[in-house]
């Protein structure tokens, strides 16, 4: 699923970050990494762009760079190949292994 | 000596804050060394106690205020400014401030810095908000993993500072460098780096650059570095091996793999050393008050009442009466001199410079003073408590269809009441593209120094619409804008806008003074240009005004080579129905300030103020000419206040070609208005 198609309230685990290069470049550094947790929050009056809330701040994004960020489908946890040390999900798949 | 230290940190996290106070009123903006780019530096007032009991107590130590930035891999011109800072002009010191409610992502760009191997210093911000919400931070532990001083502080508060201070110059004067840099767990991207920075171990050598930072560079994928190391095809060829191989192993793209890689080593760090109960009191706040300021509904109203607020109370209440003081004072200043060259019989025409022409021309201008500092004061409240990016957050939208982003909403509105505050305002944005087109289009923006113009014609053809002309008139001000930026999207600026990625900090009260130096800042800024460009502006056309082109003063303007110039290019204005060279001459002295168009009007008609110079007018012209003339004042090249400011902010060149394009526009529309005037 994209990260453009959530709704308010619903959340996913980033799986593939993609996109121009300098633009996928500054979503990394701001913590877009995948593996990272992150939920939309809300989405702007006029219906673009969203926030939405990762590592413990607030983000706004339009949904046209929304869409190059792709989610983890929660219940296949596999799915996430290139899921990090850092994802909630993957680390505690790691433990019950 | 005196030592360099850089102030490095993310947007938001209270750098201008920490500066402001480190440097009080020392601070002085100047082109940056090393780096082609205008910025703020301040020298660091607070003695210095030396470790070792030697007795340095004497150290001066100057401090860079650098762009706020979440990275240093150079893709904006802000990282790229920090970036070539840092490599070129070798700092004594980074002073890294970070915003400690939010350290995950403020620690990335500390990763980054410390592979520069340059001394640092962490200075822990807000860390009273950290402790207010039961928060902690164990210093300590964090100091130990990162190997690296950290100073918690409160900039807001003043909590820490002076020992933030002790620590910074400790470490530039002893040279303390980051001492681990090594951030990855065994794995492929360490396997990579390492194998990297042993292939490029000489190059970086020689060339004085920090390895570590040079071999994630090459990983990343960053050609500039290629070139700055000289790496030649064979080595490139293993370089690229490398991190096909690291992309193949850890699954994931080089970009990915790195960055990953620095967020992996951060959530160690703050496993060990942050604890975290909940959001703290400033977050919960911030969701509250953003469950109305960005609401569905109310969100746009409440920015169009906030500003409309704003507005009333700069140019209607508080600007406009301290306006008013200032002129009277500035009248005031002026009999007196007038009084006083006239006992000292000095010669007329010296007399007639000082008092007409430096007097009254810096005068006016001056007088505006007041109100533009007053609007500062509302829009740097705005920004300091992070209602701004809220606005360009709410805004975007509908800014996007015409080429530019929310950030340029603002500035534009600014553009009501005066250009030059709106186009100062442009600085806030990130790109230069968008900063350029937004200038191009602010004077279009009907501002507050056209309404006496406005007034004297509207009541002198259309007495009884005179309020349906003047709405009529900042309607197309603002349709002409947008029809300008559409048409520059497609033309001059094809260049694509840049991402909105911008954080939305939480809301906080603005420190007290933070917003004085910057409003003191923005009074300087004003006054240099006052005394300069429009000093020398004003005594250019009272030049004009007096001599003849055989250079004898003369007593009637008419004579004067101001009415040559206008009498020459009054034919220009003769398809827009007005073809009298008083009504040129009157466009002309409008550059010093818009509503000048009245005053000359007044002197070339000799009709004096009030009816008399509106029945003076009405004799001149038929009312479509006037509304084409109306419509020309609106939208041709801003004051000089205005072009003075545009040319500070985006040069020379594209200053004369935003002039050159606001009045060709105003031709243009000017003269489709007055056919359309004419078949009523």
């Amino acid at each position: 699923m994209k990260l453009s198609e959530l709704m308010p309230g619903q959340g996913g685990c980033i799986k593939v970050v993609g996109g121009e290069k300098a633009l996928r470049h500054h979503l990394l550094d701001m913590g877009l990494t995948p593996g990272t947790q992150i939920t939309v929050r809300k989405i702007a009056p006029l219906g673009d762009p969203m926030e939405l809330t990762l590592r413990g701040y607030e983000l706004t994004l339009r949904k046209d760079d929304a869409a190059m960020i792709e989610l983890a489908d929660k219940p296949d946890l596999y799915a996430c190949a290139s899921c990090s040390a850092s994802c909630p999900y993957h680390s505690l798949e790691k433990a019950k292994k | 000596m005196k030592l360099k230290i850089a102030l490095v940190g993310n947007q938001n996290c209270g750098k201008t804050t920490l500066f402001n106070l480190l440097t009080g009123s020392s601070q002085h903006v100047g082109n940056f060394p090393g780096v082609t780019v205008e910025g703020k530096s301040g020298t660091i007032r607070q003695e210095f106690i030396p470790h070792d009991g030697s007795d340095e107590k004497h150290i001066e130590a100057e401090l860079f205020d650098l762009p706020g930035i979440y990275s240093i891999a150079p893709y904006t011109p802000e990282e790229i400014v920090t970036r070539d800072f840092l490599m070129n002009e070798h700092p004594d010191a980074i002073l890294n401030i970070l915003d400690a409610t939010n350290i995950e992502r403020n620690l990335y760009l500390t990763l980054q810095l410390e592979e520069l191997q340059i001394p640092m210093v962490l200075a822990l911000n807000m860390m009273d908000e950290v402790v207010a919400a039961g928060n902690s931070i164990d210093v300590m532990k964090l100091q130990q993993d990162m190997q690296i001083d950290a100073v918690p502080i409160s900039a807001v508060k003043g909590d820490g500072v002076s020992e933030l201070v002790n620590r910074i110059i400790d470490a530039a004067v002893y040279k303390k460098k980051p001492a681990k840099i090594d951030f990855c767990e065994v794995g492929p991207v360490h396997q990579a780096i390492h194998s990297m920075a042993h292939l490029i171990a000489d190059h970086a050598d020689s060339r004085g650059l920090p390895l570590r930072y040079c071999a994630t560079c090459l990983i990343e994928g960053d050609d500039s570095m290629v070139e700055r190391l000289g790496i030649n095809a064979n080595e490139k060829d293993i370089l690229g091996h490398i991190t096909t191989e690291m992309e193949r192993d850890a699954g994931t793209d080089r970009e990915a793999a790195i960055a990953d890689m620095r967020y992996a080593y951060i959530a160690k760090v703050t496993k060990n050393s942050v604890h975290r109960v909940g959001d703290t009191i400033e977050q919960k706040r911030s969701v509250k008050i953003d469950n109305i300021l960005t609401h569905k509904y109310f969100g746009i109203p409440i920015f169009l009442g906030i500003m409309s607020l704003i507005f009333y109370l700069t140019f209607g209440v508080i600007g406009k009466t301290l306006s008013d003081w200032f002129s009277m004072g500035i009248d005031f200043v002026t009999g007196l001199a007038d009084k006083g060259l006239t006992a000292y019989g000095l010669n007329p025409a010296f007399h007639s410079l000082i008092i007409d022409g430096v007097f009254a021309g810096v005068g006016s201008v001056l007088s505006f003073m007041p109100t533009i500092l007053v609007l500062f004061f509302f829009l740097a409240l705005l920004e300091d408590t992070g209602y701004m990016a809220r606005v360009a957050f709410v805004m975007d939208t509908a800014l996007r269809k015409i080429g530019l982003s929310g950030k340029s909403f603002v500035p534009m509105l600014i553009g009501f009441g005066c250009s030059v505050p709106a186009i100062m305002a442009t600085r806030t944005l990130s790109s230069r593209r968008d900063k350029k087109m937004t200038i191009f289009i602010i004077p279009f923006m009907s501002c507050s120094a056209k309404l006496p113009v406005y007034a004297l014609f509207a009541s002198a053809f259309f007495p009884d619409k005179a309020a349906l002309v003047m709405i009529f008139l900042y309607l197309m001000g603002f349709t002409v804008a947008i029809i300008a930026a559409l048409f520059l999207k497609n033309t001059v600026f094809t260049g694509k806008p840049v991402p909105f990625v911008l954080e939305l900090p939480a809301y906080r009260m603005p420190g007290v003074r933070s917003m004085a130096l910057s409003i003191k800042e923005k009074a300087g800024d004003f006054l240099r240009k006052a005394f300069t460009i429009i000093f020398a502006a004003t005594i250019v056309i009272w030049f004009l005004r007096n001599f003849d082109i055989r250079l004898n003063l003369v007593t009637d303007t008419s004579h004067s080579i101001l009415a040559v110039i206008g009498t020459a290019i009054a034919p220009i204005f003769g398809p827009l129905g007005f073809n009298d060279w008083r009504l040129s001459t009157a466009l002309i002295t409008g550059l010093t300030a818009k509503e000048a168009v009245v005053s000359t009007l007044a002197v070339l008609t000799g009709a004096g103020t009030g009816a008399a110079l509106g029945a003076a007018v009405a004799s001149m012209m038929s009312s479509a000419s006037a509304l084409a003339f109306l419509t020309f004042t609106l939208l041709y090249m801003p004051c000089v206040a205005a072009m003075a400011v545009t040319r500070r902010e985006i040069g020379k060149r594209n200053a004369f070609g935003a002039m050159a394009f606001q009045t060709i526009t105003a031709w243009i529309v000017a003269f489709i208005v007055y056919h359309i005037a004419l078949l009523f």
